[in-house]
């Protein structure tokens, strides 16, 4: 007699499970815990990363994302509103900036910035957290105007003509009437964004900095230096997550709640 | 120039590519009159419409309200407009303002009147439209008709020496026609000078001074509700009303 479909999946299932605990299983008895953990997560040194680790670096992380953030929305408005200007010059400058500093790796943008710039003028940063957070800024701007022109493009038309026909300016009305709509209508890729720019951070620990502008990854590899130890960068893994989860976790919540909103 | 036209246009012509929507309209409007612009789908009327406070640029033409020509490159045309009220098939109210903001937003930032003018008077416009209780609402709370008579207080909050109604009922549904109509009535009534295109030929035919009945883009045919609804000449006057009339 022929198996049916359903308890053909059913099988199926069983058989998943049953190999994933066999894997499960072969993992926990082949794998030497504990020295792994001595490598890995060693206590004594997970318990001297604090409180330095948020105190110091993960302050400095969170600084780099906020001031890179800010710049990024700031200038990302100012380039979006360019894009969907009926000014041709305004249109282009704006969409060679986006296609430049979208093309080219933040990491290479950081460099040229912050080190090779310097270098080759001899000119200064005049403080270590701006030498990160402006090429951070810059990037997070290219991406953050398309984010915007997509938000302001999605309000209706009918309100821009509902603005004009009261009086208001092509600018008032932008300010007024269509820029809060896109931005709430932007909100969860925003946040999206920050999540990167948290994660993207990181990458600043390349530049020379000084002990008290360390960011958590320089702090973690640091760390690892001083100890021979893999726990310093598996603590700083860890605070990032602490930092990006709930806010992942928020923009899930935000789009489950406007599904429900759109239904 | 008689200082009782509010609305004159001449020739005005609009095309979008290829096609030529609007071809030489003359049409005045007088100070308190109230004309309904009917005609079939795709007859030109919304664009003639849109055409009076520039929301569509004319290709040919002049139109000169108060005395303003609009076409003119020097035309300040946000003062204008300031005038000229617009109600539209959609609403269009602001979604993230309550009923209250909606009609105080343009009284703040074009006429620049205080907090506390833009929004007493807002409170009696909404009172005027029958929305008494309804000014901390915002759009999503309230019914389509009375969506609309917001989007008419607002329209009044600016002083318009007239208003344009852009098929205002036609979004609605039917049992919701009726309170936005008697609104546009009472303001008739009250002198009110209205430019208004509409598939109601009760409204047009109870309220209006004058109809135009348009199609291809001309005016067919204009006169008195009694002439042009009820004794059209023009047979495609004729061949529209008996196609909407008996259905």
């Amino acid at each position: 007699m022929a198996i049916s479909k359903r308890k053909k999946a059913q099988y199926r299932r069983i058989a998943v499970y049953v190999l994933s605990v066999v894997a499960l299983l072969a993992m926990v008895l082949v794998v030497d815990w504990g020295r792994l953990q001595g490598a890995m997560f060693k206590w004594d040194i997970v318990v001297e990363q604090f409180p330095d680790i948020l105190l110091s670096a993960g302050k400095n992380t969170l600084i780099f994302t906020i001031l890179g953030f800010a710049g990024g929305l700031s200038f990302g408005l100012l380039f979006a509103l360019m894009r969907l200007s009926t000014v041709r010059p305004y249109r282009w400058f704006a969409a060679t900036y986006i296609e430049i500093f979208r093309g080219i790796p933040l990491l290479v943008t950081l460099l040229i910035l912050g080190f090779g710039i310097p270098i080759a003028t001899g000119w200064r940063w005049p403080n270590p957290y701006l030498q990160g957070a402006v090429p951070l800024a810059l990037v997070a701007s290219a991406y953050m105007a398309e984010t915007i022109r997509a938000g302001i493009e999605a309000v209706p038309k009918g309100q821009m003509e509902a603005a004009r026909s009261l009086g208001m300016s092509y600018s008032r009305a932008m300010i007024t009437i269509i820029i809060p709509q896109a931005l709430r209508i932007i909100v969860p890729p925003l946040t999206n964004e920050f999540v990167l720019l948290i994660k993207d951070t990181s990458l600043i620990s390349v530049l020379g900095v000084t002990a008290g502008t360390r960011d958590l990854a320089r702090f973690g590899r640091d760390g690892v230096n001083s100890t021979a130890n893999a726990t310093p960068l598996i603590v700083a893994g860890l605070v990032y997550l602490a930092m990006t989860v709930p806010l992942t976790q928020l923009v899930a919540w935000m789009e489950r709640r406007e599904k429900a909103a759109s239904r | 120039m008689n200082s009782d036209v509010v609305v004159n246009i001449t020739n005005l012509n609009k095309s979008f590519g290829d096609n030529h929507v609007l071809r030489g309209i003359d049409l005045q409007v007088q100070r308190g009159e109230v004309v309904c612009i009917i005609g079939p789908s795709g007859s030109g009327k919304s664009t003639l419409l849109r055409c009076v406070n520039m929301l569509e640029t004319p290709t040919a033409g002049t139109v000169v309200v108060l005395g303003r020509d609009l076409t003119d490159i020097d035309c300040d045309i946000d003062e204008a407009r300031a005038h000229i009220g617009m109600v539209f098939q959609q609403f269009n109210l602001f979604p993230h303002m309550t009923a209250l903001e909606n009609v105080c937003v343009a009284q703040r930032k074009v006429l620049k009147r205080s907090a506390d003018e833009a929004a007493k008077i807002a409170h009696g416009l909404l009172a005027r439209v029958g929305l008494v209780e309804k000014d901390n609402a915002y759009p999503a709370q309230l019914s389509g008709g009375q969506q609309q008579r917001v989007a008419i207080a607002r329209a009044l909050a600016m002083n318009p020496d007239v208003i344009l109604f852009d098929e205002a009922t036609s979004a609605l549904d039917p049992e919701l026609v009726g309170e936005v109509l008697q609104v546009m009535q009472s303001l008739a009534q009250e002198g009110m000078t209205m430019l208004v295109v509409t598939h109601e030929m009760g409204f047009a035919k109870g309220v209006a001074d004058r109809v135009v009945f348009m199609d291809g883009g001309v005016i067919v045919e204009q006169g008195p509700p009694s002439q042009v609804i009820s004794a059209p000449v023009e047979e495609r006057t004729r061949a529209f009303l008996s196609s909407v009339l008996n259905h």
